[in-house]
């Protein structure tokens, strides 16, 4: 699961060196208090990756080998990482508009106000916990018994599964997926839409400029960079999801995180334990070039903000 | 929002904005709506509320929900011992760690638990093998997933007070580290604590993708799992369980607030 890096700007307090201690003993001693917490992060943090991204180039005898790799780049492991792209790619671009719409409707009430509250919390609920219940509301609404499916299909005689059972193929993931990704994009965005000083839309319109001029120069060009880091971000949010996916699709694996659930119920052919892992190390690179990007632009915003 | 005469273009955005709060809030509750009466439904077009019923009669369930709340507790309680000595003693003492230390805390954000967990199930083997096969096992991976969310909290709260001062004054009195972090770190910076606590809970209790794939039957995972034979309950403990994340969240906004209230007030 991904999440916002929402201020950590903040701090810069603690910049001066240790006052009046020896530099030798003091500082060993010093150093044994983070010990236990750079033990713990070790084992179980940083010991279970390393182990996934050594195992991406290891047969199973534990001999290196670059054959699990030349395996994703062809077959249903190349389609699934396309298929987690696209995924990603569309969600994070209906969840960045239409997000970034609900932001601005809400960032110009009340900081205060409940609406504002209300839409926040509720947007952290679904962009951070959703997982499992999300596929069951999103099952509820538009499944086979769901509430919309038998309303159109009373009313009007509709019948949504004409075509086929696409709520449980890409066009349905694509719709439960704007569940999180559009909160995402709030909790993400809001921030941004904060800083729009209304000192800037005064000074904008006492020019003679309209709405259209304010946002054309002076909110939109400001907008932009937040924009494009909260976009990385959505993207990278999608590609790493997996408990909806998994509770909604229980029955082939259209898209990476689902291949890799193969791997670890047991559907693996003899040779290839460990292509899991490249599979993982994959998903790795991904995610971890969207959010190189994403601290980048965060960085250049914050320095100028 | 006072009613005074409005330029047209205002009238404008304000309308735009209802209108935008009004389609996408009908998009956000038409589901949660849609849950309620799934969840309500009876035999032949009757409403019944067995499926919540349902809820506490069922024994697996029931356990499994008293273990993500034990998971949950357990977590936080690892994850703030492990942060709050740690992160505290870094701003004091050790500030050229800093770097390493948020490195480390923002790692889970760029490794999906899904990749995680590939390399956990080899470490819960021996984890299983020294301390049995308990649910409760799971508090370890849940400390590290929660990292990068009560880091940022901790780190908020640490940068909102004068810890150096504040440290060096009770040293000066002579309290030991100790007393300075029990007496001194943790008070002042106890709503980010109890922020970074609610957040952690509410993440162990919508985790799916770790515990079900280590094969723990956590709340999540025997939702999913009840919801293949009995979709009606898995919806009515589906929509409990975002409306109880949705009150912890609603709660922890006015936990923020009273932080800027104090501050103001000193």
């Amino acid at each position: 699961m991904v999440a916002p890096v929402t201020t950590s700007a903040g701090g810069g307090t603690a910049k001066a060196a240790s006052p009046g201690r020896g530099p030798t003993r003091g500082n060993v001693l010093a150093w044994l208090v983070v010990v236990p917490f750079l033990a713990y992060v070790g084992v179980f943090l940083v010991y279970p990756t390393v182990l996934v991204l050594a195992g991406a180039f290891q047969d199973s005898n534990g001999a290196f080998t670059l054959s699990n790799l030349t395996d994703l780049m062809k077959g249903v492991y190349l389609q699934a990482f396309w298929r987690s792209i696209e995924l990603s790619a569309i969600t994070a671009l209906l969840g960045a508009v239409f997000g970034a719409l609900l932001s601005w409707a809400v960032a110009s009430g009340k900081a205060d106000g409940l609406l504002r509250r209300v839409v926040v919390a509720a947007a952290g609920v679904l962009a951070q916990f959703g997982g499992v219940p999300l596929a069951f509301a999103f099952l509820a609404t538009v499944g086979f018994q769901g509430f919309v499916t038998k309303f159109l299909q009373d009313t009007f005689g509709v019948n949504l599964f004409s075509g086929s059972a696409w709520i449980f193929e890409l066009p349905g993931l694509t719709l439960v997926y704007t569940f999180f990704q559009i909160p995402l994009m709030v909790i993400v965005f809001l921030p941004a839409l904060d800083g729009l000083r209304p000192q800037w839309r005064e000074a904008s319109e006492s020019l003679g400029g309209t709405t259209w001029t304010y946002w054309r120069h002076v909110g939109g060009p400001i907008l932009f960079s937040p924009f494009l880091g909260a976009l990385l971000l959505l993207f990278a949010n999608a590609f790493s999801a997996y408990a909806t996916a998994a509770a909604l699709v229980s029955q082939g694996s259209p898209i990476v995180p689902l291949q890799i659930r193969g791997f670890l119920t047991g559907e693996v052919l003899l040779g290839q334990e460990n292509l899991g892992k490249a599979l993982g190390l994959g998903m790795v690179i991904v995610v971890g070039v969207a959010m190189g990007l994403y601290a980048l632009i965060q960085r250049r915003v914050s320095k100028w903000q | 929002m006072a009613v005074t005469a409005k330029p047209p273009r205002k009238i404008a955005g304000t309308v735009l904005r209802v209108v935008v709060l009004l389609v996408l809030g009908f998009y956000f509750i038409l589901p949660l709506v849609a849950m309620g009466e799934f969840s309500t439904r009876g035999i032949n077009n009757t409403r019944s509320l067995d499926s919540w019923t349902g809820i506490f009669e069922d024994p697996d369930l029931v356990d499994s929900i008293l273990t993500s709340v034990e998971l949950a507790v357990l977590s936080s309680v690892l994850m703030l011992v492990l942060l709050v000595p740690t992160m505290a003693w870094i701003r004091l003492r050790l500030p050229k760690l800093r770097r390493v230390v948020e490195f480390l805390c923002l790692l889970p954000l760029t490794i999906p638990a899904i990749v995680l967990v590939v390399g956990m199930a080899p470490l819960y083997a021996w984890v299983n093998y020294f301390l049995g096969d308990s649910p409760l096992t799971l508090t370890f991976v849940y400390a590290v997933l929660v990292l990068p969310f009560a880091y940022r909290a901790i780190d908020a709260g640490l940068a909102s007070i004068d810890l150096k001062t504040l440290a060096e004054a009770a040293r000066s009195l002579g309290a030991s580290w100790g007393t300075v972090l029990w007496r001194i770190v943790v008070p002042n910076i106890r709503t980010a604590l109890i922020g970074a606590s609610l957040l952690s809970v509410a993440l162990v209790l919508g985790e799916f993708t770790i515990a079900s794939l280590l094969n723990f039957e956590t709340l999540q995972v025997q939702v999913n799992l009840i919801g293949k034979r009995n979709a009606g309950l898995s919806i009515a403990v589906s929509l409990a369980c975002l409306v109880f994340a949705f009150v912890l969240l609603f709660l922890l906004s006015y936990v923020g607030q009273r932080r800027r209230a104090t501050v103001v007030e000193d």
